[in-house]
């Protein structure tokens, strides 16, 4: 990694393990600031595991032994003294199947603002039609912001849940396969609204289909069954690969 | 016999059985329903509604279970809200991401064998602590009795209820920010309704027609009661005592009594259908 560009997370023997079955060992990696990094390797590595440990949604488990340190902007966010509900709210998380909250449209976006903030009621009429312009989802809902958000499609829940996420003004987004259970048409959505938030905010990513990451990634970290294999901006990792390993993936030998 | 006609055959077999163990259901129901309306109806009159058990009701002069209607609701509605409030509180904790497995299954395990214990005992256990705090046959005694009665009901199927929302939806909550408190109460509550619905009415059918609980702690009484520490009557008792009497006028009331009950339990029935669905338009499907 370059030094002139700012890191916002980095990991220093990272190891996590479930049940004495361990799942990540030792991982070191960097996170850039405001680019996209995909987190890429084969089912069962340990990608979705290395998401969740950076806004300790972990913790949700008890067979989980985490060591290590996870610096977030300097901090290690492992520190057991420290606010989770405050280190979570830095993080947005959009998952591989969207779960909108059982409420309307409406109180699905406004939520996060009514927990954090004492809010007015007009600011929190303007705010939430923002976060859904945002998410590109304001036109399909505007006039059915009081309908039950379980009424959406799949892919306009997946927004939704963006748009609830961006209203917490997060510096991060955690994304884990957002596209896995959509179809083109709303996969393409997505994608293109991940390409406009990397440049407001950092965008780790974690996909399994290569594609996806040689389009939108700006660095790329491949994990093999729980261990760094390599790291490095996009161009380098997809055209020149230093490791073996990667070679094969990237070549679809491993899958 | 080929194997063809042979998995047709069983086909056929299973289906009848089910439909005999449907027709032994429904055909238990529309006896019971049918032997109170004909017993019972014949007796029911506005009286009976409207008026209070008045002397001699019970030798086959006038009157009315006026006193046992109000008391039915006034031990039970406030029975199953404690019941509810103390269970919600129970259930939320028992949550994986808020307790160690070990200890929830203990708990459900006491929840369990707590289920099973038999009414009369909840009686007999307020009994002999009323004995020992110096109050009578009370309302506070009986709704107290049928809280303890209700609460292991409630929350067992609360807790069900609870279990099955997904992960996924709390890790969404989680991932805003929310507290444990706040995604328990604000997000898992409502998408649990209407299991929690269904068993705060579970709860309260129990209580309502109970008998044993009550019959040491509420006692018995002629009057509406005006204080907490009043005795007073429910429709099980009130039918219990009807139907003890030698005289054959005053059992046929005994069956007036226990077709107001089922009308009231009916009604809950229906009006819980009606509050589900209001209430739980928002639930993630």
């Amino acid at each position: 990694m370059e030094n002139n560009k700012a890191i916002q997370i980095e990991t220093k023997h990272l190891s996590v393990s479930y049940n004495k079955h361990s799942v990540l060992k030792d991982v070191n990696i960097q996170i850039p600031a405001k680019k996209l990094t995909a987190i890429i390797g084969p089912s069962g590595c340990g990608k979705t595991t290395l998401l969740k440990s950076f806004n300790r949604l972990l913790d949700l488990r008890e067979d989980v032994k985490t060591s290590g340190k996870i610096l977030v902007d300097g901090q290690n966010i492992l520190n057991p003294k420290l606010n989770v509900p405050q280190i979570r709210k830095k993080m947005g998380l959009l998952s591989q199947k969207p779960y909108p909250l059982p409420m309307s449209i409406f109180d699905n976006v406004a939520y996060g603002l009514k927990i954090h903030n004492n809010i007015h009621a007009d600011q929190l009429n303007a705010k939430v039609q923002e976060c859904l312009q945002e998410a590109g989802l304001w036109n399909e809902v505007k006039d059915r912001l009081h309908d039950p958000a379980s009424g959406l499609s799949v892919g306009q829940q997946q927004r939704l849940c963006l748009a609830r996420a961006l209203a917490v003004e997060p510096e991060i987004f955690l994304c884990d396969e957002p596209t896995s259970a959509l179809d083109p048409i709303a996969s393409q959505q997505i994608e293109k609204l991940m390409v406009k938030l990397k440049k407001d905010y950092t965008v780790i990513l974690v996909t399994h289909t290569l594609r996806q990451a040689k389009r939108l990634a700006d660095y790329v970290i491949y994990l093999y069954f729980g261990e760094v294999v390599e790291q490095g901006p996009a161009q380098e990792v997809f055209s020149s690969p230093k490791k073996e390993e990667t070679k094969a993936y990237i070549k679809g030998d491993i899958s | 016999m080929d194997i063809t006609h042979k998995r047709t055959l069983e086909e056929n077999i299973f289906k009848g059985l089910m439909l005999f163990s449907l027709s032994v259901v429904i055909g238990s129901l529309i006896i019971i329903i049918g032997l109170v309306i004909i017993n019972g109806a014949s007796s029911l009159s506005i009286e009976m509604i409207t008026q209070t058990s008045s002397g001699g009701y019970y030798l086959g002069k006038g009157g009315g279970v006026l006193n046992a209607i109000v008391g039915s609701l006034l031990l039970a509605l406030p029975a199953t809200l404690f019941a509810y409030l103390i269970g919600l509180g129970i259930s939320l904790f028992l949550q994986k991401d808020l307790t160690h497995p070990k200890i929830s299954s203990f708990i459900r395990l006491t929840l369990d064998i707590l289920w099973g214990i038999p009414s009369i005992i909840y009686g007999i256990f307020c009994l002999i602590f009323m004995i020992l705090i110096g109050i009578g046959t009370s309302l506070i005694a009986g709704i107290i009795a049928l809280t303890l009665l209700e609460l292991p009901i409630i929350t067992r199927y609360m807790d069900e209820s609870i279990k099955m929302v997904p992960m996924g939806l709390r890790e969404s909550a989680y991932s805003l920010g929310s507290t444990k408190f706040e995604t328990s109460v604000k997000i898992v509550r409502r998408q649990a309704l209407p299991g929690i619905i269904a068993g705060v009415l579970l709860g309260l059918g129990r209580g309502i027609g109970d008998a044993a609980s009550i019959l040491f702690t509420a006692g018995f009484s002629d009057r509406i009661p005006q204080s907490l520490n009043d005795a007073t009557a429910a429709l099980p008792t009130m039918i219990y005592h009807l139907y003890a009497s030698p005289i054959p006028l005053v059992r046929q009331r005994a069956y007036a009594a226990a077709f107001l009950l089922l009308i009231i339990v009916l009604t809950i029935s229906i009006l819980s259908r009606f509050c589900t669905k209001k209430c739980t338009k928002f639930v993630i499907r």
